[in-house]
């Protein structure tokens, strides 16, 4: 097949130290440094309650997604959706399993409807009053290959701009042995058809190549972001090479032997 | 407005779930009003409730080289694809088209959490014990990576986990792949396998039925959980007799996260895309396979959109009361009913509802009847307000 090629309209990003994704940006260039009162994402689109009780990847999801519409000049509420995450929310999974090892019947009704993978594009659509189709997925640490294939797919075969949400939030002490990730973040971008003046990506899904292609190196200060958090580690060699602006390939996993192999056109 | 689709070829499908192994046992017990939901004896913690569980997982070990996969829900998946000789197709598919051209697409809404909770059911030191610290099988995406290893598909490989509407929006990725010529097929598998997460958690929200669930029907008062594998084998300009995927529509509710919207909204759009790529107006539509969960709001809500969107002629009805609600594969085991409707002429009626509801239209089948169906759709909603309506037809010459 022809690869898939698509635009990126806008961008959103959240980091331990990294409120958005024009600071990032800047940090990746060498430009910023670390801002350590950025602890928590702020998801200001969430009514004030929701905010204080939401389970973190809504948080996360919901701060990066609304950053990438406003970034694109999209209306919330337009956007078909695709979220990925590595893991799901493995604090609920925590919750959930430990109720369930001592006392079962104590399980909280909206701990349970918030455990489902689906529950950061619940509480999107609901926020952005958004009807349009809305996926979640997960494929490991293939994620981030699999929803920017999927996005594209949606993009020129719905003729619709997409936006893509990705993020990995903290695991527990106990599920740290099988499902590491040491801190959070999210990154989001609004996907649609190419046109000028819009950095743009070339999506070829294939076997995966024996030889890394040449991406732009990853700066020292976001490698321990990379190491602690899984989509951190699928996402930055594809963010280092948007932040810097030049041409690029790059090639991600996509599955036991495949690989998404991707052209940036910044 | 979406335009027509081409329709894809199914070019194989099989399901197991509580009524057996296979498209023979659902067909048999479909037509003998055999429902396949018992009383909980899955709990250790007794619970008060009927499960449509799938007799002898427990004795259905994984091969060895599948061994770092072993869970309930994994053993379902393998399981249920060895049924209706689907496992040879899909070997055969991938050597027709090339394994990078063949996508795998699962769907689950819990996966393989039951490994997760066994893990902390009996930790060791605080640790997960030895046996269980296999990464594979705490990930949503743990029935992908399986089947992935388990056939040798390399196109894109991708767990959809969007609660009760997971496995009808694989249809929908599937379709959009091949329209691409992203791949020329793709395995849609969609397994969902008892649990406590889900047991225990519906019962937490007040919406599990005390005994068999009773689908529209004025008395009902919530589900029974239910576990199935469902498979179906997707290919471009495939046999003209084989049945097809004509069309899909998919949408938020946009309300709450675990209450459908009350005007159904989310409902009719999915609807109104199924039709609309599907290039039919509603009164083409011969049986729907509603999402009738037996909750008492998901029903008064689906019961007004069908009796306001359809014929009178149009037949519809709810499954549910045979295999209960088997979550994330309702979707695909529900198309795979609609597969069973078309082939055979026969409109499963509505299990276990004798009082319906006066919100349902003529519409609503209670018993089974004899019928030429040649386009089905099948309804799944789930938690986040996630819809999606699947739309069948037979095949040209079929």
């Amino acid at each position: 097949m022809s690869a898939l090629e698509v635009a990126i309209e806008g961008m959103g990003l959240w980091a331990p130290g990294w409120r958005d994704w024009t600071t990032a940006r800047s940090g990746l260039l060498g430009e910023a440094e670390a801002d350590a009162g950025v602890t928590r994402p702020s998801a200001d689109l969430l009514p004030p309650a929701e905010r204080r009780r939401a389970p973190m990847p809504v948080l996360l999801a919901c701060d990066v997604a609304s950053q990438a519409c406003a970034h694109a000049g999209r209306a919330l509420d337009s956007l078909p959706s695709v979220f990925v995450s590595t893991h799901g929310d493995l604090q609920i999974t925590d919750y959930m399993c430990s109720t369930l090892a001592g006392a079962p019947r104590e399980l909280s009704p909206i701990r349970f409807h918030n455990s489902v993978h689906n529950a950061p594009a619940g509480y999107w659509t609901i926020a952005a009053q958004c009807h349009q189709a809305s996926t979640s997925i997960s494929s490991w640490h293939c994620s981030l290959a699999n929803a920017l294939l999927e996005a594209a797919v949606q993009v020129l075969g719905e003729k619709s701009p997409v936006l893509l949400a990705a993020y990995d939030a903290q695991s527990t002490e106990i599920l740290s042995a099988v499902s590491p990730s040491d801190c959070l973040f999210g990154v989001a971008m609004v996907i649609a058809a190419p046109r000028s003046g819009l950095p743009r990506l070339r999506l070829q899904p294939g076997m995966r190549a024996a030889a890394e292609p040449d991406a732009a190196p990853i700066p020292q200060s976001f490698q321990k972001l990379a190491r602690e958090n899984p989509m951190a580690a699928q996402a930055m060699p594809l963010l280092a090479a948007l932040a810097a602006g030049v041409p690029s390939r790059m090639q991600l996993p996509s599955g036991a032997a495949s690989g998404l192999q991707i052209e940036v056109l910044p | 407005m979406p335009a027509p689709i081409r329709p894809v070829s199914i070019t194989a499908h099989t399901a197991t779930s509580a009524l057996g192994r296979g498209l023979r046992a659902h067909l048999e017990a479909l037509r003998a009003r055999h429902s396949g939901l018992r009383a909980n004896d899955f709990t250790a913690v007794a619970l008060e409730c009927a499960i449509g569980r799938v007799d002898g997982l427990e004795q259905a070990a994984l091969p060895d080289e599948h061994a770092l996969f072993e869970c309930r829900n994994n053993r379902l998946a393998w399981l249920g694809i060895q049924q209706d000789d689907f496992l040879a197709q899909v070997r055969a598919a991938i050597a027709r088209h090339g394994a990078d051209r063949v996508a795998l697409l699962a769907a689950t809404s819990t996966s393989s959490i039951g490994a997760t909770e066994e893990a902390y059911a009996r930790l060791d030191g605080g640790r997960i014990a030895h046996d269980l610290r296999r990464p594979p099988v705490h990930t949503p995406h743990s029935l992908g990576i399986f089947l992935e290893q388990a056939l040798g598909t390399r196109g894109p490989c991708l767990t959809t986990a969007t609660a009760c509407s997971s496995s009808a929006k694989i249809f929908a990725k599937a379709e959009r792949m091949i329209r691409l010529g992203v791949v020329d097929a793709a395995v849609l598998v969609g397994v969902d396998s008892l649990c406590g997460s889900v047991l225990f958690g519906f019962n937490a929200l007040e919406l599990v039925a005390p005994q068999a669930c009773r689908p529209f029907d004025v008395r009902r008062c919530g589900i029974s959980i239910g576990e199935a594998a469902g498979f179906a084998l997707l290919e471009r300009d495939a046999s003209p007799s084989a049945p097809q995927l004509i069309g899909w529509g998919e949408s938020s509710d946009a309300h709450h996260m675990s209450t459908p919207h009350p005007q159904g909204l989310g409902a009719r759009l999915a609807l109104q895309g199924a039709l609309e790529r599907a290039g039919l107006a509603a009164d083409a539509v011969d049986y729907i396979n509603l999402h009738g969960t037996a909750t008492p709001k998901n029903d008064e809500v689906e019961a007004a959109v069908v009796a306001d969107s359809f014929a009178a002629r149009t037949r519809a009805s709810s499954s549910k009361g045979w295999t209960g609600h088997t979550l994330g594969a309702a979707g695909i085991l529900e198309a795979v009913i609609c597969l069973i409707a078309l082939q055979h002429g026969f409109v499963p009626g509505t299990l276990n509802c004798e009082q319906p509801d006066p919100l349902c239209g003529p519409q609503l089948a209670l018993g089974n009847e004899s019928a030429d169906v040649r386009v089905a759709l099948s309804n799944s909603f789930g938690f986040g307000g996630s819809n999606c309506t699947l739309a069948f037809a037979r095949g040209a010459r079929a």
